[in-house]
């Protein structure tokens, strides 16, 4: 054993342990092993690779890398301790620009260090050089891309910026040139590099990241997040390969598929082309539908809505982004709790795209303690809403939109959705009228099964708890 | 009157034999002066409902001359002595059955008087609240059952007691419509096993809600575009016609609820049928006033036949629960006037540009306006026009398995190509990449979807690993390299520390029940 094979051999077993990490977290059982392994990967690998190059630097160096390790440290277990769950999608947002912007830096690096050096250079073996020439100009397109389209994402989910699509005329040919150029730029670096070269593909990726998520609409933001988070694993994988480094090819290649993987269950679950969402070119027709079903909507109240889940023995509850908006789930949970207490059979019913991240409702309802196995996927309680006596909609609306089944002209005609209508009893929290992200009118509210809750979702759930409340109290006091 | 005063709305007793139901109730009163309206009751309007003349005075209404008011709620189709009482130009709401009496249209009109047949409102969703058809029929199907039980000489839910085992009735509903599924789920309250047959294929699944099991007649059939179901082929009709003979032999009550609109009732159930069934079984024939669905249907009355069997012909089901009945078609007459009323002024407008409001009216200024121009029903073709559209789709996404064939084998060369022509090293560095791809893809597959957000903050903790990179570069001879290596460093960090943190804060927090 030499340091060469301690490290190779650390990097494998670095590699195994990732992917138990991610096998772990495929189920509840697992989950928090599955943490526990890929720590003890980062762990090895950052040891390893610490002590390896160690060797070759100054003992200052090595402190100073300590240093900013225990600064990124310290900020980063600090915004992962105050980080509130429904802030979770802008935090991911957030770290992938970290990755991007990182590959971005790794590929300007190697471009310093070999490229730049010319005939100088002593790193890279001459019959491989032009080679090192397109994994630099790779890395640095790859990560760039990354980095602007998280930031764009990351402004949208905190609205910074508006989340309505940007609508430049040509979006595709746009993407489309930019891909173009970017082939041209690599084949001129290949056959000359230049500083210019490096800095023209870098405002070009930078560019063209950010158009791809700016033309994307807020609805849609589960699979641009999970995209973004395919991108970032692609670009530690474009560094591995730089670098010659098998553990981040095999971890970049490991989270770039996955990450595809995950936005591919996303489209399927919005009914979209994978291609058009790589693409960035989804959401392009959207509300051009204007004769879409109007009608009379019908009224009620916390106490009405309390009374009808009194004699409720099934009750479903589909919450959206507006619950999240609102900060509804605590009260949500209570209600789900009192219920259950009162022998009513409270289910939960999250369709794939809820919220602004795969997975964001369950997670906030975990935060409030709904406990997971009431919160059930679309496919496995569609079929029971028509046995279901009440169904509450709190925040969602494209997702619950019956036209996406029975009107073919709907601009969201085919996407999958929870069939809410078939229940004795709908009733929508909402704030108004309007529609939801996708720009379409939804019959649902004018069912005559349905009846509306306008206002604050976190206020109407506090006033049906109230209103909950209010006989037993009056029992007790008489 | 002057034109700004509020109208009046008369509540009228009805004439015809045997009709218990009024067309307002004390509560629907009150909504109807919620709407501005003053509301005149004749005496005993609704004393066959339960109602009594205190009732109404309570709700704000008055006793009087309901004949004279500015519009009528009646509930039958009036007869010419009650058109003689109605004023001139006063509006008339109720069941008029405009397709069948075309005579009463004409002298309506002749008077002049605005009419409004509560049995037109078209079946879309909007109009669902005024639907008088489908409150009738769910009482009548309720009711069905209840009659059914009356004569029938056993239980309907099975038992096994101590004086012995008890089966449980077998009961086929015939039409799965409004009727039918209220009968499916009067007689599955009951205990009763049921099944029901119906020409449309997609109700079996409301069937099924309502616990019954759906018996489908395997044979292509068109849907209406107007909700209802038409006329069946001739091979349906034989399928069909076995299916209920072997039905009849089985099972103990029949309720049958067939109709087709403005034509004679489909006989379903032959003369051979009910004289297969078992003595003291029960058939309720609720389109016995349309001619019946069964032979032998006597409308109006209850008959036993030779071989013990009665079949029930009542045509006024739905009045059998008199308050009951009263009450949701009082509902859909406030609904009506509510979309009549708009400003809650009391005052009627009718806006021919309202489908509703047009398909309703079918005599309006001395003019008949029947038929209403058709209304295309929102729920019912969406089943038949939604695969159109959706299958070129699907032809353009699914290649032929050839193609897909050829386009994998194609990108296999491509593969291929690319690696046999790197140098060494990039062929060690391509086996690994293209093996963890492969690896990343399946370790994902069956990913809980509870589990999406964790999974992702712990990949992006993993693509942290890029730290990596920059550490290997970190320390050269270069002071630009150091820098931007320590850049990435502890951005890099931020993301693995604060990734793993997050990850692991937001599993503590899932919890099973």
């Amino acid at each position: 054993m030499n340091a060469s094979t301690a490290m190779q051999s650390a990097d494998v077993v670095a590699a195994l342990l990732f992917i138990l990490s991610l096998a772990g977290l495929s189920q509840h059982r697992t989950s928090r092993a599955g943490v526990v392994f890929g720590i003890g990967g980062m762990a090895l690998a950052l040891v390893a690779t610490i002590v390896f190059a160690g060797r070759h630097i100054s003992g200052g160096a090595v402190l100073l890398v300590l240093v900013a390790m225990a600064v990124g440290a310290g900020i980063g277990l600090w915004r992962a301790r105050v980080v509130e769950m429904t802030g979770m999608p802008e935090l991911i947002a957030m770290l992938h620009s970290f990755v991007g912007l990182s590959a971005v830096l790794v590929g300007w690096n190697s471009y310093l260090d070999v490229e730049a050096r010319g005939s100088a250079q002593t790193e890279i073996a001459s019959n491989l050089l032009r080679i090192h020439h397109a994994e630099v100009f790779i890395g640095i397109f790859i990560g760039a891309v990354t980095f602007t389209g998280s930031i764009i994402a990351f402004l949208k989910l905190s609205a910074r910026i508006k989340s309505r699509p940007l609508m430049l005329p040509g979006k595709n040919l746009l993407n489309v040139g930019a891909l173009a150029v970017f082939v041209g730029l690599t084949v001129w670096f290949v056959a000359s590099p230049g500083l210019g070269l490096i800095i023209a593909v870098t405002v070009v990726a930078l560019a063209l990241g950010w158009h791809l998520v700016a033309s994307i609409g807020g609805g849609d933001m589960p699979v641009v997040v999970s995209m973004l988070n395919s991108y970032s694993g692609w670009a530690a994988a474009a560094a591995g390969f730089l670098l010659d480094n098998n553990l981040l090819i095999v971890t970049g290649a490991l989270v770039g598929s996955s990450g595809a993987y995950l936005s591919y269950i996303m489209c399927k679950a919005m009914n979209r082309s994978f291609i058009s969402v790589i693409a960035g070119g989804f959401g392009i027709e959207a509300p051009s539908h204007g004769e879409a079903e109007t009608g009379e909507h019908r009224e009620t109240t916390a106490e009405e809505t309390a009374e009808l889940l009194q004699n409720a023995t099934s009750v479903i509850i589909t919450p959206g982004y507006g619950m999240a908006v609102a900060q509804a789930q605590h009260p949500v949970a209570e209600l789900t709790r009192v219920l259950r207490e009162r022998g009513v059979e409270v289910r939960f019913g999250v369709h794939p795209v809820a919220g602004r991240l795969p997975g964001h409702m369950n997670v906030l309802l975990a935060e409030a303690n709904v406990p997971y196995d009431v919160v059930l996927e679309m496919d496995e309680i569609n079929d029971d809403f028509a046995a279901t006596s009440v169904v509450l909609v709190i925040g969602a609306n494209d997702t619950v939109n019956p036209a996406a089944t029975e009107d073919p002209s709907s601009p969201i005609a085919g996407m999958p959705v929870l069939r809410v209508w078939e229940s004795e009893n709908v009733i929508v929290f909402k704030r108004s009228m309007a529609s939801g992200y996708a720009g379409v009118q939804n019959p649902l509210f004018f069912r005559e099964n349905s009846r509306m809750l306008f206002g604050d979702a976190k206020q109407s759930v506090e006033g049906i708890l109230r209103a909950l409340h209010l006989p037993e109290r009056s029992l007790a006091s008489s | 009157m002057s034109e700004t005063a509020a109208q009046q709305i008369g509540v009228v007793a009805e004439s015809s034999t045997g009709e218990t139901r009024v067309a307002a109730t004390p509560q629907t009163v009150r909504q109807l002066l919620g709407l501005g309206y003053e509301v005149v009751v004749e005496s005993g309007a609704g004393t066959a409902s339960g109602f009594s003349d205190d009732a109404y005075t309570d709700a704000g209404a008055r006793v009087g001359d309901a004949w004279r008011a500015d519009v009528v709620l009646k509930v039958n189709a009036p007869s010419p002595e009650e058109i003689a009482r109605l004023r001139e130009g006063a509006t008339l709401i109720g069941l008029l059955a405009p397709g069948q009496s075309p005579e009463l249209l004409d002298e309506l009109a002749a008077r002049p008087i605005t009419a409004l047949a509560m049995d037109a409102v078209p079946r879309i969703s909007r109009a669902q609240s005024m639907d008088v058809l489908s409150s009738m029929a769910n009482i009548a199907g309720y009711r069905a059952v209840i009659e059914a039980a009356h004569v029938f000489g056993r239980f309907f839910t099975g038992q096994v007691t101590a004086a012995g085992k008890v089966p449980p009735a077998k009961v086929l509903v015939a039409g799965a419509g409004v009727a039918g599924l209220a009968a499916i789920g009067a007689a599955g309250s009951l205990g009763a096993v049921v099944r029901a047959t119906d020409p449309r294929p997609e109700v079996a699944d409301q069937v099924r809600s309502l616990g019954g099991e759906f018996l489908a007649v395997e044979v292509e059939q068109e849907a209406g575009t107007d909700g209802y179901a038409k006329a069946t082929s001739e091979e349906y009709d034989r399928r069909a016609a076995e299916i209920y003979s072997e039905q009849a032999a089985d099972v103990d009550v029949i309720i049958t609820t067939a109709l087709i609109p403005g034509r004679p009732a489909p006989r379903l159930i032959t003369a051979a049928d009910v004289a297969a069934m078992k003595p003291g079984s029960v058939i309720v024939d609720m389109a016995a006033a349309q001619g019946g669905n069964v032979a032998g249907t006597v409308a109006g009355r209850a008959v036993v036949t030779e071989n013990g069997v009665t079949i029930i012909g009542y045509t006024d089901l739905a009045g059998r629960l008199p308050a009951q009945a009263s009450q949701l078609y009082g509902t859909n007459l406030v609904n009506l006037l509510k979309l009549l009323t708009p400003e809650k002024d009391g005052r009627l407008a009718l806006d021919f540009d309202d489908v509703v409001q047009r398909s309703v009216t079918v005599a309006r200024d001395g003019e008949k306006t029947w038929p209403p121009p058709p209304v295309q029903v929102s729920a019912a073709p969406a089943a038949a026009p939604a695969p159109v559209p959706a299958a070129p789709a699907q032809e353009k996404r699914r290649l032929s398995p050839a193609g897909r064939y050829g386009l994998i084998a194609l990108g296999m060369l491509a593969l291929f190509l690319l690696i046999a022509f790197s140098p060494t090293q990039l062929v060690g560095n391509f086996t690994v990449f293209v093996l963890a791809v492969v690896i990343g893809y399946y370790v994902i597959g069956k990913v809980h979807h509870a589990l999406h957000t964790p999974l992702m903050s712990v990949t992006n903790a993993i693509s942290g690993i890029v730290i990596i990179g920059a550490l290997l570069q970190f320390g050269h001879d270069r002071v630009a390299v150091s820098v931007l290596s320590f850049a990435a460093i502890l951005l890099t960090s931020i993301n693995i520390f604060g990734g793993f943190a997050v990850t692991r804060r937001m599993l503590s927090m899932f919890t099973k029940g």
